[in-house]
C-alpha cells in the first residue's frame, strides 16, 4: 500500500520517474536490439568473443584492483577519494624508473619471477606512502565536514598530484621494458592467454586473496568491519579510529600501486601523468557496480566492468550500425557508470545503503 | 591525543620547543626542494621581480623559511587568551625563527651534496645545472655558495620571526607595501606595456628597466606604499564613522558614484589596455560567464556539477553548425549570430534539463561523478566517428563568421570584449536577481538540507531542475560567444579541465557569492594567461589552493553573507554539540566532537 501511494505522489513532479523508467525501457531495447543484430550477422568469430572476453578479464582485474581503494576508504570515510586515480599514476610512473634500471641491469630478463613481484611491492609503497600523507595532509582535516567539501579537496589533490608528477618526471609516455619471459601464449582448444595475461591474474588474485585474509582473519580487518559498521561503538570498544583510516588509505594505496605496475606490463602505450584519471573514474564505476564499501563487490564489479567495455562496443554497438565502436569505449563505461548510479545505487551485490549514505 | 597535550604545555614552560622548530623549519625547506624539482623555480627564475636584485624563482626560496617562522612565533593555541611565541618571549621567537631558517636551508644543501654524487636527472628531470646553479647562487665554488644561500634562508627565518613582533597595525602597512612592490614587479611587462600607450617612455625607464623594477624605485615604492597603508590602519575607523554619519541620500549617491566610476572603467578597458591584454580579458569574461552559470547549480541550490562544459559544448556547436559558411554549415549562411543565440541558450537549456532528470534524485557525490560521467562521454562523442558528419569530429567545425552589427564586425579582441561583457552583465543580472527571489531561497534551502526543504512544501525536484536549466543557459550562452569569437569549434576545448578550472575559480572566489566569481575568474584565468611561467603550472597552483581554501578557509576568498553567517555560526555552535555526544541521533559528525572534547580537556589542562 505504502509503494503504491509513493507511485501515485503527484506532488513530486513524477514525470521523473515516467523519464527514467521510458529511459531504462529505450536502453535495454537498444542493448537487445544491437546485440542479437551483431550475432546475427556473425561478423565476428567465437575464437574473437573470447579473446574480447580474456583482454577484458584483465583489464577488469586492474579495475578492480583500484577499484578496492574507492570501496575501502567510502566504507569507512563515506568519501570519495577522488585523487586515488592518481594514487595509482604514482606509483605506476615511479617505478617506471626501477623497472628500467632493472632490464638496464639485465635483471629483470633474468629473473623475471623475482624482478616483477619486486617492482609491484614498490610500487605499492610508493603509492602507500602518498595515499597515507594524503590522508594526514588534505583528508584528515575535513572529518565531519559537509560531504561536498572533502570530494572537492579531494578534486583539487587529483590535479595538484597529477601536475606534481608532470613537474617531476615530465610530461611524455614512457614504456614499461618489455620482459623476454612474458612473450609468448599459452593455448587451450579455443582459449588463448598470453603470458602477460597469466601474470595479470596471478597477481591480482594474490593481491585480493591477501586483502581477502586481512579484512576477514586479522584483527586489524576485524577493527575496519566494525568501524565502517559504526565508528562511535568501535570507538567505545577501544578500536583507534584514526590509526584504522590511515591504514585503510594504506591498503588501499598499496593495491593502485601494484595495479599500475600490472598495467604498465600489460599496456604496452606506457605511463604518463595522466594515466590515471580516467582508470580512476572507471574504477569507481566499477565500485558503484559492485555495491560501493563492498569489497567482494568491487572484485566483481571490476571484472563485469572490463568485460563490458572489451566486449561493449563490438556487440551492442556495431548492431546499431555506429562507425568507429571502438572509439566509444570510454562512453561505455561512463554510460555505465551513470545508469549503475541512476538504477541501482546500491550496486550489483546490493551493499545495503540508506539514504544518508548514497 | 594525550602526547600531543604533553608537548603543549612542555612548549609553554621548557624553554625552546625544538621538535616544533625543526619540523616547521623542514617543512619549510621541503617545500624549496618541492617547487625546484618540479621545475617551477627555474621557470620563476627566468622574471625579473627588481632588476639584478630578485627573481621570481628568489621569492620562491625565501618566502617558505620567512612565513613558516613567521607562523611558528605568531601561532598561538587555539582558546581564549592564548598567547603566542612573539608575545611571550620575543628573544625566544627571534632564535626559533633562527632555527627554522637553518632547518629550512638543510634539505637544500643536501640535495646540492647529492647532486655532486649522483645524476638524478634520468628521473627527476627538472633537478638540472639550473636549478643547482640557483641553490649555489652561480658561485664558483658550490660549497660557499650554497652556504651562502643557507645564511641567506637563516636570515629569511630571523626576519619572519622578527615580523610577528612587529604591532599589527605597522606589520599590515609594511605587508602591504612589500605586496605591492612584488606584484608591480611580477606584472611589470603588463604594467609598461599598459603605461607606455600613455606615458613617455623617459619616464618609464626611471622606473623600469626592460619590465623589471630598479632597486630604487622599488624601494621608494615600496616606502610610500607602506606609509599610505599605515596612514590609512590609524585612519580607516574615523573614514568609516564619517561615512556612516552621512545620511543614506548622499551614502547612495557615493555608491552609485563608485559604480558609474566602475562601469565606465569596465567600458574604456580595451582601449586602457589594448589588444594582447583584451583577449586575455575576453577569455576572463568567458570564465566569468561560466562561473555565473555554475554558480545558480553549485553555488544556490549546492548541486555538484562537475560536467559543466557539455553545455558550453553544447552552445558552442549549435552556434558553430548553425551560423558556419563551411561544409558543416546546415543554414546556408542565412542566420546570423544574434539568431542564433537565443537558439543556442535554448539548445543547452533543454541539453541541461534533459541531463538534469535521471540525476535529480542522486545527492552529493553520487551527483558529481554523474555529471563527470556525462561530460567525459560528451568530449569523447565530440572527436568520435559517429558524430563525425554532424560535427567533423577532430578537425571539428571551421569557417563561422564573426558576428555583424549594424555593420559594425566584432573580429578584434577589443569588440568582442564587448560582447562578454554584455553577455556577462545579462548572467550578472539574473544572478543577481535570482539570489534574492523565492526561488534563490528555495536553493538554499535546498543546498542546506534536502529533506527539510522538501517537508517545507518546496518542491524539490522542480527547483533542483530549474537550477541546472539556468545554469545550463550560461554555459550555451558563453558557448556561442566563444564560438565567435574563435571562428572555430574542435572538440578538445571541450575537455573536463573547463569544469574543473570553472569549478576552482566558483570554490576559491567563494561559493554562492557573486563578486567572488569575478574575483577568482580574474585572478585564476587572467594570472596564468598574464604571466606564462604560471601557465604551465596552472593546474598545480589550482589543485592546491583547491585543498588548502578547503582546510583552512572553505568560504573562499570573497564569501557571501550566507556562507560566512552559516560557517561562524557552526563555529560558534561546536561547543554545544559536545554536550551532546550522548545523542546518537545529533552525532552525524564524531570525530569532530572528540576534537572539541579533547581540546576542552587540554584547555584545563594548560
Amino acid at each position: 500500500m505504502t509503494a503504491l501511494t509513493k507511485r501515485l505522489n503527484f506532488d513530486n513532479f513524477n514525470g521523473v520517474d515516467l523519464v527514467i523508467n521510458v529511459l531504462r525501457v529505450v536502453i535495454i531495447a537498444l542493448v537487445i536490439i544491437g546485440s542479437t543484430r551483431t550475432i546475427i550477422s556473425g561478423q565476428y568469430t567465437a575464437q574473437q568473443w573470447v579473446d574480447l572476453t580474456i583482454s577484458g578479464l584483465a583489464q577488469g582485474s586492474i579495475y578492480a584492483l583500484i577499484a578496492l581503494g574507492y570501496t575501502l576508504v567510502y566504507g569507512i570515510l563515506l568519501m570519495i577519494n577522488f585523487a586515488h586515480g592518481e594514487i595509482y599514476m604514482a606509483g605506476a610512473f615511479t617505478t617506471y624508473f626501477l623497472a628500467a634500471a632493472f632490464s638496464r641491469s639485465d635483471f629483470l630478463n633474468n629473473f623475471p619471477w623475482l624482478a616483477i613481484p619486486l617492482l609491484l611491492i614498490f610500487s605499492g609503497l610508493v603509492s602507500m606512502t602518498l595515499a597515507v600523507l594524503l590522508e594526514r595532509v588534505a583528508y584528515r582535516p575535513l572529518r565531519g565536514a559537509p560531504r561536498l567539501i572533502p570530494l572537492i579537496t579531494a578534486i583539487g589533490a587529483s590535479f595538484f598530484l597529477q601536475y606534481t608528477f608532470r613537474g617531476l618526471y615530465g610530461s611524455s609516455f614512457k614504456s614499461y621494458p618489455n620482459v623476454d619471459a612474458l612473450d609468448g601464449s599459452f593455448t587451450f582448444g579455443v582459449f588463448s592467454i598470453s603470458y602477460t595475461e597469466v601474470v595479470v591474474f596471478v597477481a591480482t588474485f594474490i593481491l585480493m586473496a591477501g586483502l581477502y585474509y586481512l579484512v576477514e582473519f586479522t584483527k586489524l580487518g576485524k577493527a575496519m568491519r566494525a568501524v565502517s559498521e559504526n565508528k562511535e561503538v568501535s570507538t567505545l570498544m577501544g578500536i583507534d579510529i584514526d590509526r584504522v583510516i590511515v591504514f585503510t588509505f594504506a591498503i588501499g594505496g598499496f593495491l593502485a600501486g601494484a595495479a599500475g605496475v600490472i598495467n604498465g606490463l600489460y599496456r604496452p602505450q606506457g605511463v604518463n601523468f595522466f594515466m590515471g584519471f580516467i582508470p580512476g573514474i572507471k574504477a569507481f564505476t566499477a565500485a558503484v557496480l559492485g555495491g560501493i564499501g563492498n569489497i567482494v563487490g568491487a572484485m566483481v564489479g571490476g571484472l563485469f566492468l572490463g568485460v563490458i567495455e572489451a566486449v561493449g562496443p563490438n556487440l551492442i554497438l556495431d548492431g546499431l550500425g555506429i562507425p568507429g565502436a571502438n572509439q566509444l569505449k570510454d562512453v561505455i563505461a561512463f554510460t555505465m557508470l551513470v545508469l549503475i548510479l541512476i538504477f541501482r545505487p546500491q550496486g550489483i551485490l546490493g551493499e545495503r545503503l540508506a539514504e544518508k549514505k548514497a | 591525543m594525550a602526547e600531543a597535550t604533553l608537548q603543549r604545555t612542555e612548549s609553554t614552560t621548557s624553554a625552546i620547543d625544538w621538535q616544533a622548530i625543526l619540523k616547521t623549519g623542514l617543512l619549510a625547506g621541503g617545500i624549496i626542494i618541492f617547487t625546484g624539482a618540479i621545475g617551477m623555480m627555474v621557470a620563476f627564475n627566468e622574471r625579473e621581480v627588481i632588476q639584478d636584485w630578485l627573481t621570481l624563482g628568489q621569492i620562491l626560496l625565501f618566502l617558505p623559511p620567512i612565513i613558516a617562522a613567521f607562523m611558528h612565533a605568531n601561532h598561538s593555541e587555539n582558546y581564549p587568551g592564548a598567547t603566542s611565541l612573539a608575545d611571550e618571549n620575543p628573544l625566544m621567537a627571534i632564535l626559533s625563527g633562527l632555527g627554522i631558517g637553518i632547518a629550512a636551508s638543510l634539505p637544500m644543501l643536501a640535495l646540492v651534496l647529492l647532486t655532486n654524487f649522483i645524476d638524478v636527472r634520468g628521473m627527476f628531470i627538472n633537478i638540472d645545472r639550473d636549478l643547482i646553479e640557483i641553490l649555489t647562487l652561480d658561485s664558483e665554488s658550490q660549497f660557499t655558495g650554497s652556504l651562502t644561500l643557507a645564511g641567506m634562508l637563516t636570515v629569511c627565518g630571523v626576519i619572519g620571526a622578527a615580523l610577528a613582533l612587529i604591532p599589527d597595525k605597522v606589520r599590515y602597512a609594511l605587508q602591504t607595501g612589500i605586496a605591492t612592490v612584488l606584484a608591480i614587479g611580477i606584472m611589470g611587462e603588463l604594467v609598461v606595456s599598459v603605461f607606455e600607450r600613455f606615458v613617455s617612455d623617459d619616464l618609464l625607464d626611471l622606473v623600469f628597466e626592460r619590465d623589471s623594477l630598479l632597486l630604487n624605485s622599488a624601494i621608494s615604492l615600496f616606502v610610500v606604499i607602506s606609509l599610505i597603508s599605515l596612514l590609512w590602519a590609524y585612519n580607516s575607523d574615523k573614514v568609516e564613522t564619517r561615512y556612516e554619519a552621512l545620511p543614506n541620500e548622499q551614502q547612495r549617491n557615493l555608491k552609485w558614484g563608485r559604480n558609474g566610476f566602475l562601469l565606465l572603467v569596465l567600458l574604456l578597458l580595451p582601449y586602457i589596455l589594448g589588444s594582447a591584454l583584451s583577449q586575455t580579458m575576453t577569455l576572463i569574461g568567458l570564465y566569468a560567464l561560466m562561473g555565473l552559470g555554475l554558480n545558480i547549480a553549485i553555488g544556490l541550490a549546492g548541486l555538484l556539477d562537475l560536467g559543466y562544459v557539455t553545455n558550453f559544448a553544447v552552445g558552442a556547436y549549435v552556434t558553430a553548425i548553425l551560423t558556419s559558411n563551411g561544409p558543416l554549415g546546415i543554414a546556408d549562411g542565412w542566420m546570423s549570430f544574434w539568431l542564433v543565440i537565443p537558439i543556442a541558450t535554448l539548445a543547452a537549456m533543454a541539453t541541461g534539463f534533459i541531463f538534469a532528470l535521471p540525476v535529480l534524485k542522486m545527492r552529493g557525490d553520487y551527483l558529481a561523478i554523474a555529471t563527470l560521467g556525462f561530460g567525459e562521454i560528451i568530449g569523447t562523442l565530440a572527436v568520435s566517428d559517429a558524430l563525425r558528419p554532424l560535427i567533423g569530429g577532430p578537425q571539428g567545425v571551421t569557417a563561422i563568421p564573426n558576428p555583424n552589427l549594424f555593420g559594425l564586425t566584432f573580429d578584434s579582441p577589443e569588440r568582442i570584449y564587448y560582447l562578454y561583457l554584455a553577455a556577462g552583465a545579462a548572467a550578472l543580472f539574473v544572478s543577481i536577481r535570482l539570489n534574492n527571489s523565492r526561488i534563490g531561497r528555495q536553493w538554499m534551502s535546498i543546498r542546506e538540507d534536502e529533506d527539510v526543504a522538501a517537508a517545507m512544501g518546496i518542491n524539490t525536484a522542480r527547483s533542483k531542475l530549474l537550477a541546472f536549466t539556468l545554469s545550463a543557459a550560461t554555459g550555451g550562452l558563453a558557448g556561442a560567444v566563444f564560438a565567435a569569437q574563435l571562428r572555430s569549434v574542435y572538440p578538445n576545448s571541450f575537455q573536463v579541465l573547463v569544469s574543473i578550472n570553472v569549478l576552482s575559480l566558483i570554490i576559491i572566489g567563494g561559493i554562492g557569492s557573486i563578486p567572488g566569481v569575478i574575483v577568482g575568474a580574474v585572478v585564476l584565468i587572467g594570472l596564468p594567461e598574464l604571466l606564462r611561467e604560471f601557465s604551465d603550472y596552472r593546474f598545480l597552483l589550482y589543485g592546491a589552493l583547491l585543498v588548502f581554501m578547503m582546510v583552512s578557509r572553505p568560504e573562499g576568498l570573497l564569501p557571501s553573507q550566507v556562507t560566512r553567517r552559516e560557517l561562524n555560526r557552526e563555529a560558534e555552535e561546536t561547543d554545544v554539540d559536545a554536550a551532546k555526544i550522548n545523542d546518537p541521533t545529533l552525532n552525524d559528525a564524531p570525530q569532530d566532537e572528540q576534537a572539541t572534547i579533547d581540546s576542552d580537556v587540554n584547555h584545563k589542562d594548560t
